[in-house]
């Protein structure tokens, strides 16, 4: 199909350890396999042989409450607990063993072209001659390691942080199978494939936002994930759809190949990325379709740290970049991504200012910094969203456990003393930093990434972010085309603007959240307050490595203005044989490139602005005098929009949802299918045979003089016409 | 001989018809159905002269059947009369759709 | 597997043996009837199903060689027994398979033992009558999908009928005779029509041939109508399947019959009987009637009754308060890729759309077992009482989680399979239609996921539903399968693929090809 390829056997990968990149997808398989046999043996009891003679029995009886959810009950632990804790955590570090054994023998081959491991036909049908392949590439290798290392801690600190809940193992199976859908959605070597992962990993989504089920607004969470998500993948499938029709394959090599051929800017190629994009803004929660990504919080923390922050959400960041090929051939949709990169992470950011759950002020940051990725795949430089990425995984996936750890430690707080007041409201903590010194400090870490502070890893990703934005305003595709009438280089200098305004925001809210969390005095309530004391290590630990990814992560890719600290560019080698290509494209052959000076002054005022927020932030709060979450007054005026989030969701109900239902009910249903179908047309030509029967019944007097008469005259009528005819 | 046999016959069956049309009473209107069968029936037997003996087999087999349908005929009747204490055909319509 | 059919002679006694073992069966549970009458109803009760059940492992083992024995690739019909049966008229007893009807064929001696299983203990009145009935229906079912004569297919078409109509109407629900009596007439309307037009294809071959002649195979080759004819006949034959698919707007029917309808008749329904109009479209409409079927303005009346159909059903599933009505018109929404599938014409769509015709089998049918199996606890099919059964059923909440993801189309199991590939083919030829069926990936999520959190999410509230029991080992062992063969379609369809690509090239090259041999002009006359 295409030259680029070579065959399976040849390639330098295939001799090393690579050639076992199928077992990666399978182990956690095999962990959720073994993990959801667990969790079914656990609470399955097999009915009696004859389930209509009768009903249950009143031994039965509470059998159901023994093992649902229930946030402050039990202390006991799972019986398969010790089983489940080695399988969960178990495959996902042999998976990361996996994976760390090819990406050394990766860095030890020249990777001109992805490693392709064809497993079996898939749906062989017509032209559509789809095999199930793996492909392994240094973005796909990128991703696997984020997967599998921040996969691996998260699971570890799962253990501790999930450790009394009579779900455990269902916890674990779950978990387990979303790594395997995320791998299998890395590594997917064709469209369909990856949709498989794509799809799939939003079935795990689903499955564990509504881990705890009895309560309904966390089924509901789970359900609108799905569905907003489904929204993105219907984008997807008409993108697929597309490929096929115009390029006449499916294969990610096939696509970039044939993609190449089309007219730079053509309408094909256009149409395929913003198809793709829209199922970006599914999956990687974007306007519009961002709505599902706070609901998710729902979730068990941890979940929300792996899924939600670390990998999944980041997938559509990462098919832009798979997609470099189709969406380089396509300025007018990288500037539409930029664009709506550049407004969520703005938007998202000031929702956060204002939010009082602790996981809610991160679930917005998230779709915020995702923003950010947007902006930097979208206007090709491929490599700084993904290094964002990579950054954001550590820092994020840090924050969120670090968070998890706090609502642990005020639940246990609030448990003891059988108070049912909210453990993840900002409002009843503060002073938390004297109880829980290792998690204060490794938060405090994050938060100087994700805000932007020299050298910690943040800093790195975001100013590449911006400096590729500035300098792709002046020389690039990007800058010759034009949206909506908006010229490129203007739209890409509103967007440098906007990545500024959300920096500074970002500051403000993150230093917001920590303030209101650890400094000033304590709000818990006094009998609680004892009671708060540091996660076990099975949780710090996890913790500890983040914060030191976090810390040194920038040093992937340092840029050239900072090359005494480290070697220069390393990610950016790394992604070449992938998004090389791609990126020259949008920068018209020549790497982007801008001058010490305006470099200088770049990084310099991202620094400021994020010193600023800081302080701004430290000035203006003072989380002494906040009050608990019960005694608080209500927002007013644009904090209480803020607070509401725009009202967003509830606008998006009124428009879509309520009219869809009711309309389906009363017209579609009830007017259409009961009322004209049936109505008119099928008991309506049942009441016309009815109506002509009883008109023939009328003829029927019941007399037999009458019956007598008509026969006569029938008769004669019948003779007469025989003989006179 | 044969057009007076075939005149009587035309004479009864006529009479039959005019009974069944206008009589009201169930016995009578009965006996004018019989009435007409035997005008057919003799007709049949003028005939066989000209066409052969099956005329006279279609008379025995007729015969047969008015027998037949006088015993189910009177049974109705009755039964009728049972339900509804008259055998007036005017009072009857239980065949009314 | 080949060697020992081969010896044993398996394709030239197959299918009449296939056609022939119900009907023994039928007779053989009324012979019992009258040898056990003065048994206690228990016992009578426990012995037939036994044996009814026994009828259909035999019959689903007898099946099971088709799989190896016929050759998919090979041109002409398989297993194929040819024997005169009414001269006079030149009917004939002909039947024969390929790869497309071996696989419903296949579909339905495999999903009639679970059909029966799902019923093992609600069933309790006139079980003779029930299993009787269950047995001429195979008969009739089966017939339809091996007839190669016209008046063969008609009288097995019309066979089928019968025992449904008494399966609803007899051992239904509340409304089961209003359920009954408007399926009956519903498909009798269509079916009737066709009779005409099939008496018409009979009239001209005899006409052709020189002698009464209903053969599939010589009208198909020597029958050559002018371009109204085939439009009306096409019409004839088409609203007879595009009832019974049931297409959009002739679909209402199917809400009420699977309501009312035992649970295995539901599934059965459900899983085989949709897939006769689907299959009278691929075997007789469109071979038979190519001019008519390429015809544009047909071909776009079709194919937008399908798009709609399929967002149609989704949107109305997705207000239905009972469950059983709420799967009844994700059916009408399934079957409607099959249509689009089909009437797209391209390789992939046709073979999506028979992908779908067995996954739609196969994922509803689970769903309605299931819903049989929490009906027989509760008796109830409204959502609305159920909520949080999750805790005291989970073994059941599981496997409806999986049915449901199967049926919305997730990728990994068998309904993603299908609908891609209808959707990917009919991009081709029919892109409009394609992207706004598509969208029914949205409201499938939709109304699937909300009805199964209304079911087995949220709060356990019903203090009745406390003390429900989870599902015993027979109805685990018979989703078993099920479940087997959704993960199957989904990662490794291949196999299945295979089967039926050779006949699903050579349909749309055939009509394709035939009907660009007769430009068709019919369509300024339809006007």
């Amino acid at each position: 199909m295409n030259p680029a390829m070579i065959p399976e056997g040849a390639h330098p990968l295939a001799s090393t350890i690579a050639r076992f990149v199928w077992l990666l997808p399978l182990l956690p398989l095999l962990g959720f396999l073994i993990n959801g046999t667990l969790a079914m043996l656990g609470v399955a009891k097999v009915g009696p042989a004859d389930p209509s003679a009768g009903h249950g029995h009143a031994e039965e009886h509470g059998h159901g409450a023994a093992h649902g959810h229930d946030d402050h009950g039990h202390a006991t632990r799972h019986k398969f607990a010790p089983i489940v804790s080695l399988v969960g955590p178990g495959v996902l570090v042999a998976t990361f063993l996996l994976a760390s054994g090819i990406f050394f023998a990766m860095r030890g081959v020249e990777m001109e072209h992805p490693y392709i491991q064809t497993l079996f036909a898939w749906m062989p049908v017509g032209d559509l001659q789809l095999n199930a392949t793996l492909l392994l590439d240094p973005l796909s290798m990128v991703m696997i390691m984020v997967i599998t290392g921040v996969g691996m801690l998260i699971h570890v600190f799962s253990v501790g942080y999930m450790q009394d809940d009579p779900g455990y193992p269902r916890y674990f199976a779950y978990l387990n199978l979303f790594v395997f859908f995320m791998l299998m959605l890395v590594l997917g070597g064709s469209y369909p494939l990856l949709f498989v992962g794509w799809e799939g990993v939003g079935l795990c989504s689903y499955l564990l936002i509504g881990f705890w089920f009895s309560d309904k607004a966390n089924a509901d969470a789970g359900k609108k994930a799905f569905i907003v998500n489904r929204i993105g993948d219907f984008g997807f499938l008409v993108a697929m759809f597309l490929m096929f029709a115009n390029l006449g394959t499916l294969d990610v090599q096939g696509v970039a190949a044939k993609a190449a051929e089309l007219p730079m800017g053509g309408v094909i190629a256009t149409a395929i990325a913003l198809f793709l994009f829209l199922g970006c803004t599914g999956k990687s929660a974007q306007i519009p379709l961002y709505v599902w990504l706070p609901d998710a919080m729902a979730g068990p923390t941890p979940v929300s740290a792996l899924i939600h922050a670390a990998t999944m959400v980041t997938a559509g960041v990462y098919l832009v970049a798979r997609a470099s090929g189709i969406f380089s051939m396509a300025p007018v949709a990288q500037l539409t991504v930029a664009t709506v990169g550049a407004l969520t992470a703005f938007f998202a950011a000031t929702i956060g200012l204002k939010q009082w759950d602790i996981k809610k002020v991160l679930a917005y940051s998230t779709v915020s910094q995702l923003g950010y990725m947007f902006v930097g795949v979208g206007v090709g430089a491929y490599t700084a969203g993904i290094f964002h990425l990579v950054t954001h995984a550590f820092f994020k996936a840090l924050l969120f456990l670090g968070s998890g750890s706090v609502i642990f430690a005020m639940h246990a707080a609030y448990h003891a003393t059988h108070n049912h007041d909210d453990a993840q409201d900002m409002r009843n903590m503060g002073g938390l930093k004297k109880h829980m010194p290792v998690t204060f400090y490794l938060m405090w870490i994050a938060t100087l990434a994700i805000a932007g502070i020299p050298l910690f890893s943040g800093f790195f990703s975001k100013d590449e972010i911006l400096s590729s934005v500035f300098a792709r305003a002046h020389h690039s595709t990007l800058a010759e085309s034009s949206l909506l009438g908006i010229p490129g280089g203007t739209l890409l200098l509103v967007i440098y603007g906007l990545g500024l305004a959300t920096a500074l925001m970002t500051a403000i809210y993150m230093t917001r959240m920590m303030l209101y969390t650890f400094h000033g005095p304590n709000r818990t309530g006094a009998a609680e307050e004892p009671h708060l004391k540091e996660a076990p290590w099975v949780m710090t630990g996890p913790l500890v490595v983040l914060g030191a990814l976090a810390a040194f992560g920038g040093w992937l890719n340092v840029p050239a203005l900072l090359g005494a600290i480290g070697p220069v560019g390393g990610l950016e080698h790394w992604l070449e044989p992938v998004v090389g290509e791609a990126t020259l494209r949008t920068t018209l052959g020549e790497p982007a490139h801008l001058s010490h000076s305006v470099e200088l002054m770049l990084v310099s005022t991202a620094i400021i602005i994020a010193v600023v927020g800081i302080a701004f932030a430290v000035w203006r709060l003072k989380p002494a005098a906040l009050v608990p979450k019960k005694d608080a007054p209500e927002a007013t005026g644009f904090d209480r929009v803020l607070e509401n989030k725009y009202y967003v969701d509830e606008g998006y109900d009124a428009a879509i949802v309520q009219p869809t239902v009711n309309v389906s009910r009363a017209v579609l249903w009830k007017g259409f299918d009961a009322g004209i179908i049936d109505g008119l047309f099928v008991n309506g030509s049942a009441l016309l045979a009815r109506a002509f029967g009883w008109m023939g019944s009328q003829l029927q007097t019941g007399q037999l003089g009458t019956y007598a008469w008509v026969l006569l005259i029938g008769v004669i009528t019948l003779l007469g016409a025989f003989t006179f005819r | 001989m044969l057009v007076e046999a075939l005149a009587l016959s035309a004479v009864l069956f006529s009479i039959g018809v005019v009974g069944v049309l206008t009589r009201r009473n169930a016995i009578i209107l009965f006996m004018c159905v019989e009435l007409m069968l035997n005008a057919v029936n003799l007709s049949f037997v003028a005939l066989s002269t000209l066409y052969g003996a099956a005329g006279q087999v279609f008379v025995v087999f007729t015969m047969t059947v008015a027998a037949a349908e006088a015993a189910v005929g009177l049974a109705i009747i009755i039964a009728i009369f049972r339900h509804v204490k008259t055998v007036n055909l005017q009072n009857i319509n239980l065949l009314k759709g | 597997m080949n060697a020992f059919l081969s010896s044993i002679n398996y394709n030239a006694w197959i299918v009449p043996v296939l056609l022939l073992l119900p009907a023994i069966g039928a007779v053989g549970l009324w012979a019992h009837a009258l040898l056990t009458a003065k048994d206690p109803a228990e016992k009578r009760w426990r012995e037939v199903r036994v044996l009814a059940f026994s009828f259909f492992v035999v019959e689903a083992i007898l099946s099971l060689g088709l799989w190896w024995s016929l050759d998919p690739a090979a041109a002409g019909w398989q297993a194929m027994v040819d024997l005169p049966w009414i001269p006079q008229w030149g009917v004939r007893f002909a039947v024969g398979l390929d790869g497309i009807a071996m696989v419903l064929v296949l579909l339905t001696t495999l999903m009639m033992p679970l059909a029966v299983l799902g019923s093992w203990t609600s069933i309790r009145t006139k079980p003779h009558a029930y299993y009787a009935n269950l047995l001429i229906l195979t008969v009739g079912m089966l017939g339809v999908f091996c007839a190669l004569d016209l008046v063969l297919f008609y009288v097995m078409w019309e066979i089928m009928l019968v025992p449904m109509y008494l399966i609803i109407g007899v051992w239904g629900g509340e409304r089961r005779l209003y359920a009954a009596i408007k399926f009956f007439i519903y498909t009798m309307i269509g079916s009737l029509l066709m009779l005409v037009a099939i008496l018409y294809l009979g009239a001209e071959a005899s006409r052709v041939g020189g002698a009464p002649n209903f053969s599939y195979d010589f009208i198909l080759n020597n029958v050559h109508l002018d371009p109204t004819t085939t439009l009306w006949l096409f019409g004839a034959f088409a609203l007879a399947f595009a009832v019974k698919v049931p297409m959009f707007p002739f679909h209402t029917w199917l809400p009420d019959a699977h309501v009312e309808a035992p649970t295995a008749g539901s599934v059965i329904l459900a899983a085989i009987m949709l897939k006769m109009g689907t299959f009278g479209f691929i075997r007789f409409a469109l071979p038979l009637f190519p001019g008519a079927a390429m015809n544009p303005s047909v071909r776009t009346l079709i194919v937008a009754l399908a798009v709609i159909g399929i967002v149609y059903g989704a949107l109305v599933a997705m207000v239905q308060p009972d469950f059983k009505k709420l799967v009844a018109y994700s059916s009408v929404s399934h079957l409607g890729f099959v249509m689009l599938g089909v009437f797209a014409l391209t390789t992939e769509s046709m073979q999506g759309a028979l992908i779908v015709n067995v996954s739609h089998g196969v994922s509803t049918g689970a769903l309605f077992l299931l819903i049989g199996m929490i009906y027989e606890r509760r008796h109830t099919r409204m959502i609305e009482d159920y909520g949080g059964i999750a805790k005291v059923v989970p073994i059941f909440a599981t496997l409806l989680t999986i049915v449901s993801l199967s049926s919305i189309g997730l990728p990994g199991t068998n309904g993603f399979i299908g609908e891609f590939l209808v959707l990917v083919g009919s991009y081709k030829t029919q892109p409009v239609a394609a992207v706004i069926s598509a969208t029914v990936v949205i409201i499938a999520a939709v109304y699937l996921l909300w009805a199964v959190q209304r079911i087995i999410y949220q709060k356990l509230a019903k203090p009745e539903n406390e003390s429900m029991q989870d599902l015993n080992w027979r109805e685990i062992g018979l989703l078993v399968p099920l479940v087997a063969a959704i993960f199957w379609i989904g990662i490794y369809p291949k196999p299945l693929l295979e089967k039926t690509e050779p006949a699903a090239r050579r349909l749309v090259t055939y009509v394709e090809s035939a009907a660009g041999k007769a430009p068709v002009t019919a369509s300024n006359q339809a006007r």
